[in-house]
C-alpha cells in the first residue's frame, strides 16, 4: 500500500503495466522527456527509453490516427491528448475510424488502446481547459469512456482499460489531480468496465455523479444527512456503456432520482441516465428524475466560471426540492 | 524579391538580417524605407509590450495574475510584421502575440482583462480588424484564409496577417491553410513565430525539414525566413508579402526566427527542458536593444528619452493593471448574453433558474 494521489495512481499503473507488457507504448505532446505538462508520464521515457514513451509532433490527429496503426500491428498503444479540449483535431480519428475499425473489418483488426487526457473545470484555466466532453465520445459506438474519481479506482480502472481488447477513453478529471491522498495496493488488481460503484446506500434520494463531481455531492450529502435526508450515492465510473442495473436497483428503492454532471445540459449525460430511469423505474419514482448540470453556454473563463461550477450547496437545494416534491 | 534572393532552399544567405545583433546594419541597400516617426512609434510597442509582460508575468508570481502567456523577445517578429500592414488589414492571432496586439489596438487594459480570465477583454474596438484569440493550436490559420477569400470574391482591399507558432506547423490544418491560400490565391501572410519551442519540445522534434520556411514551395507559394529578433528584417519581408497580397499575387509564409525567453505559460518550468547557456545566448540577440541602438545611431532616440518611456509605461502598465484587478467577477448575464443574437427559450429558463436559486439561497 502506499499513499497516493489520482496522477501518482496514473503514472503508478503505467508504469507497472509497461513493465509488465512490453507492446505498450505511451506517447503524445510533452509525454516523453518532461512527462507530459501534469507528469502522468514522469519517468517513463528513463525507465522504458525512448521508444516506449516518447513525444511526437503538436497534432492529435497524428497522434491518434497514429495509434490506431499501431494498434492494428501489434502494439498496444497509450496516446496521451493534452487536455481534452484539444481532442477535436484527433476526433476525427477516434470518430472516422477508432470506435468502427473492429467493426468494419469484421473482426479482423481490433484496437486495444487507452486514450488519455484530462477533463474539466474549477481549476481557473484558460480557454479550452475546461470542457466536459464526455459525451461526444460516449456517443459514437465502439469505444468505451471511462471516468475515475479515487486514485484506488483510477489504478484499478486504468489497469482494466489497458487490459481491454477495445478502445477505451480515459478521462481523468484534473481538477482532483492532487486534491487528496489515498491508500493504493501495490499489487496489481482491476476495477470492471461498465460497472457503477455505490459510494453510500441511502433510501430516500439516489444521486448519480461521476469524476469531480463525486467529492461536491459527498459534501452535500453530509448536509442533507443532517436534515434527516438519506441518499444513495452512485458513482458511475463508466459512462460508456452504462450500468443500467445498479442505478433502476438503486431508484426502485428510493423513488427519487437526481444526476449531477459538469458537462452542458441539452443532449447531456442527464438526459440518458434519466431516459434509464425512467424506462427501468418509472412507476417507483415519487418526484421527476432531474438533473443538475452545467448550462448551455460555453465554459466561462475563471472570472466568470464560479457561476457554472456545481457547488454543495446547489446540489443539497435540488435535492431537497425532490424530497419536497 | 527578397523571397528569391532568401531563398529558404539554397544554403547560402538562407536567413534575412538587416540589422545585426549589435544593432549595425549588416547591408545598407535591403534597409526598408520607414518613415521615422514610425521607427520610433514601433519601438515604443515593442516597449511597452515587453514592459507590459515582464509585468504580466511578475502580477501572476504575485498571485494577482491568472495563468498566462509570456512573449519577451518576440516584439520584433511582432511589430515589425503588424507595423508592414494597414489599419484595414486584419489581424489573425495564435495567443502570443502582445506586441502585435498593441500595435494593431487591442487595448493593455483589455489584453489583460482576457489574461485575468475576463471575457470582456475580448471586446476590440470597431476599427480594429483583429480576431479573438485562438487557443487550439494551428486552428486559425484556415480563418485567415477565409477571411482572404472573402476579401477576393468582394473585390475589398484587405490583407490578411496571421500568427503560428512553430508548434503549430506540425498540424494538419497548418497545411490545409497553405494549400486554400495557393489554390485561391488569398491575400494571405503566415507569419510563424518560431521561438524555438513548443512547451518542452524543440522545433528539431518538430519537423525534419530545415527551415519552416521551405514549406511553403510545396504549396507553390514564396516562403523565407528572417531574423525574427531584428524588426528591419521582420518588415521588410512582410511588407514585400503585403504588396504581393494587395496587388493579387496570392500569399506568403514567413518564418521569424526567434526566441520565447520567458516560460511557456505562467504554469510551465522551462528549466526542466532547457540550458540556462540557451537563454543566455538569445538574450544577447534581444530584438529591443538592437533597434534602440539604430535609433539612437540614426539620432531618434535617445537614452534619456528611453528612461523617461520606461517610466512613463511603467506607471501606465501599472495603473492598467489596477484597474484590471478591482474589475471583480463576471456578472451572471455575461456568461449567457453572447452565445445567439436571441437568448433561447432553454437558455433563458436555465438562467432563470440559476437566478431564482440565487435570490432564494444567497450566493
Ligand atoms: C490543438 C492543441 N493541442 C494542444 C494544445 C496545448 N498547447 C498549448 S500551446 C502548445 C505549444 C504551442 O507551441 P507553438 O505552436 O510553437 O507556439 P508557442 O506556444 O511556442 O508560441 C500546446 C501543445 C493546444 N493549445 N491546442
Amino acid at each position: 500500500m502506499a499513499l497516493m494521489t489520482n496522477i501518482q495512481a496514473i503514472a503508478h499503473t503505467l508504469e507497472q503495466q509497461m513493465k509488465k507488457d512490453e507492446k505498450i507504448v505511451t506517447f503524445g505532446e510533452d509525454v516523453g522527456f518532461e512527462g507530459g505538462v501534469f507528469r502522468a508520464t514522469k519517468g517513463l521515457q528513463e525507465r522504458f527509453g525512448e521508444e516506449r514513451c516518447f513525444d511526437t509532433p503538436l497534432a492529435e490527429a497524428g497522434i491518434i490516427g497514429s495509434a490506431v496503426g499501431m494498434a492494428i500491428n501489434g502494439l498496444k498503444p497509450i496516446p496521451e491528448i493534452q487536455f481534452s479540449g484539444f481532442m477535436l483535431p484527433g476526433f476525427n480519428q477516434i470518430a472516422g475510424h477508432v470506435g468502427r475499425m473492429r467493426n468494419r473489418s469484421r473482426g479482423r483488426y481490433h484496437l486495444p488502446m487507452v486514450i488519455r487526457m484530462p477533463y474539466g473545470g474549477g481549476i481557473r484555466a484558460l480557454e479550452h481547459h475546461s470542457e466536459s466532453q464526455e459525451v461526444l465520445f460516449a456517443h459514437l459506438p465502439g469505444i468505451k469512456v471511462v471516468i475515475p474519481s479515487t486514485p484506488y479506482d483510477t489504478k484499478g480502472l486504468l489497469t482494466a482499460a489497458i487490459k481491454d481488447p477495445d478502445p477505451v477513453i480515459f478521462m481523468e478529471p484534473k481538477r482532483i489531480y492532487r486534491a487528496f491522498k489515498q491508500d493504493v495496493p501495490e499489487e496489481e488488481y482491476t476495477i470492471p468496465i461498465g460497472k457503477a460503484k455505490i459510494v453510500q446506500e441511502g433510501t430516500d434520494l439516489t444521486i448519480v455523479a461521476w469524476g469531480a463531481m463525486v467529492r461536491e455531492v459527498q459534501k452535500a450529502v453530509k448536509t442533507l444527512e443532517e436534515e434527516g435526508i438519506s441518499v444513495e450515492l452512485i458513482d458511475l465510473r463508466t459512462i460508456s456503456p452504462i450500468d443500467k442495473e445498479t442505478i433502476i436497483n438503486s431508484v426502485q428503492k428510493t423513488g427519487r432520482f437526481l444526476v449531477v454532471h459538469e458537462a452542458i445540459k441539452s443532449y447531456g449525460p442527464g438526459a440518458e441516465l434519466i431516459s434509464i430511469v425512467n424506462e427501468g423505474a418509472f412507476l417507483y419514482l415519487e418526484a421527476p428524475p432531474t438533473r443538475l448540470t452545467g448550462f448551455d453556454v460555453i465554459v466561462p473563463l475563471p472570472k466568470g466560471e464560479h457561476h457554472y461550477i456545481i457547488e454543495p450547496k446547489r446540489i443539497a437545494y435540488e435535492a431537497r426540492k425532490l424530497i419536497k416534491y | 524579391m527578397l523571397t528569391k534572393q532568401f531563398d529558404p532552399l539554397k544554403k547560402k544567405n538562407r536567413m534575412l538580417q538587416i540589422l545585426d545583433k549589435e544593432g549595425n546594419i549588416v547591408d545598407e541597400k535591403l534597409v526598408p524605407n520607414i518613415p521615422d516617426d514610425q521607427l520610433v512609434s514601433m519601438y515604443k510597442t515593442m516597449l511597452l509590450g515587453r514592459i507590459a509582460d515582464t509585468k504580466a508575468l511578475q502580477y501572476q508570481r504575485q498571485g494577482r495574475m491568472l495563468t498566462y502567456a509570456p512573449n519577451k523577445g518576440q516584439e520584433a517578429a511582432q511589430v515589425g510584421s503588424v507595423a508592414a500592414t494597414e489599419q484595414s488589414d486584419w489581424l489573425v492571432p495564435a495567443f502570443r502575440e502582445l506586441s502585435a496586439w498593441l500595435h494593431k489596438g487591442w487595448t493593455l487594459e483589455n489584453v489583460y482583462l482576457y489574461w485575468y480570465g475576463n471575457e470582456r477583454g475580448s471586446e476590440f474596438p470597431e476599427d480594429v480588424k483583429i480576431l479573438p484569440v485562438s487557443v487550439p493550436i494551428g486552428s486559425q490559420l484556415n480563418h485567415a484564409v477565409g477571411l482572404g477569400m472573402a476579401s477576393n470574391i468582394q473585390g475589398k482591399d484587405e490583407v490578411v496577417l496571421a500568427y503560428v507558432g512553430d508548434g503549430g506547423t506540425s498540424h494538419g490544418e497548418f497545411h490545409e491553410a497553405l494549400n486554400f491560400s495557393g489554390v485561391f490565391n488569398t491575400p494571405t501572410v503566415i507569419v510563424i513565430q518560431n521561438n524555438q519551442w513548443a512547451i518542452s519540445m524543440p522545433t528539431t522534434k518538430q519537423t525534419k525539414s530545415q527551415t519552416l520556411a521551405q514549406k511553403a514551395k510545396a504549396y507553390g507559394i514564396p516562403g523565407i525566413q528572417v531574423d525574427g529578433n531584428d524588426v528591419l528584417a521582420v518588415y521588410a519581408a512582410t511588407k514585400e508579402a503585403v504588396k504581393r497580397a494587395r496587388n493579387g499575387e496570392g500569399p506568403t509564409l514567413i518564418e521569424a526566427v526567434t526566441y520565447r525567453l520567458g516560460p511557456h505559460t505562467t504554469s510551465d518550468d522551462p528549466t526542466i527542458y532547457r540550458k540556462d547557456e540557451e537563454v543566455e545566448e538569445w538574450s544577447l540577440k534581444d530584438p529591443l536593444t538592437r533597434f534602440q541602438k539604430y535609433l539612437i545611431d540614426k539620432g531618434l532616440w535617445s537614452k534619456e528619452q528611453d528612461e523617461n518611456q520606461r517610466e512613463e509605461y511603467n506607471d501606465f502598465v501599472n495603473k492598467t493593471f489596477k484597474k484590471v484587478e478591482g474589475s471583480g467577477l463576471v456578472p451572471l448575464e455575461d456568461i449567457f448574453d453572447y452565445h445567439y443574437e436571441e437568448m433561447p427559450s432553454q437558455l433563458k429558463e436555465q438562467y432563470e433558474n440559476y437566478k431564482r436559486y440565487l435570490e432564494e439561497e444567497g450566493s
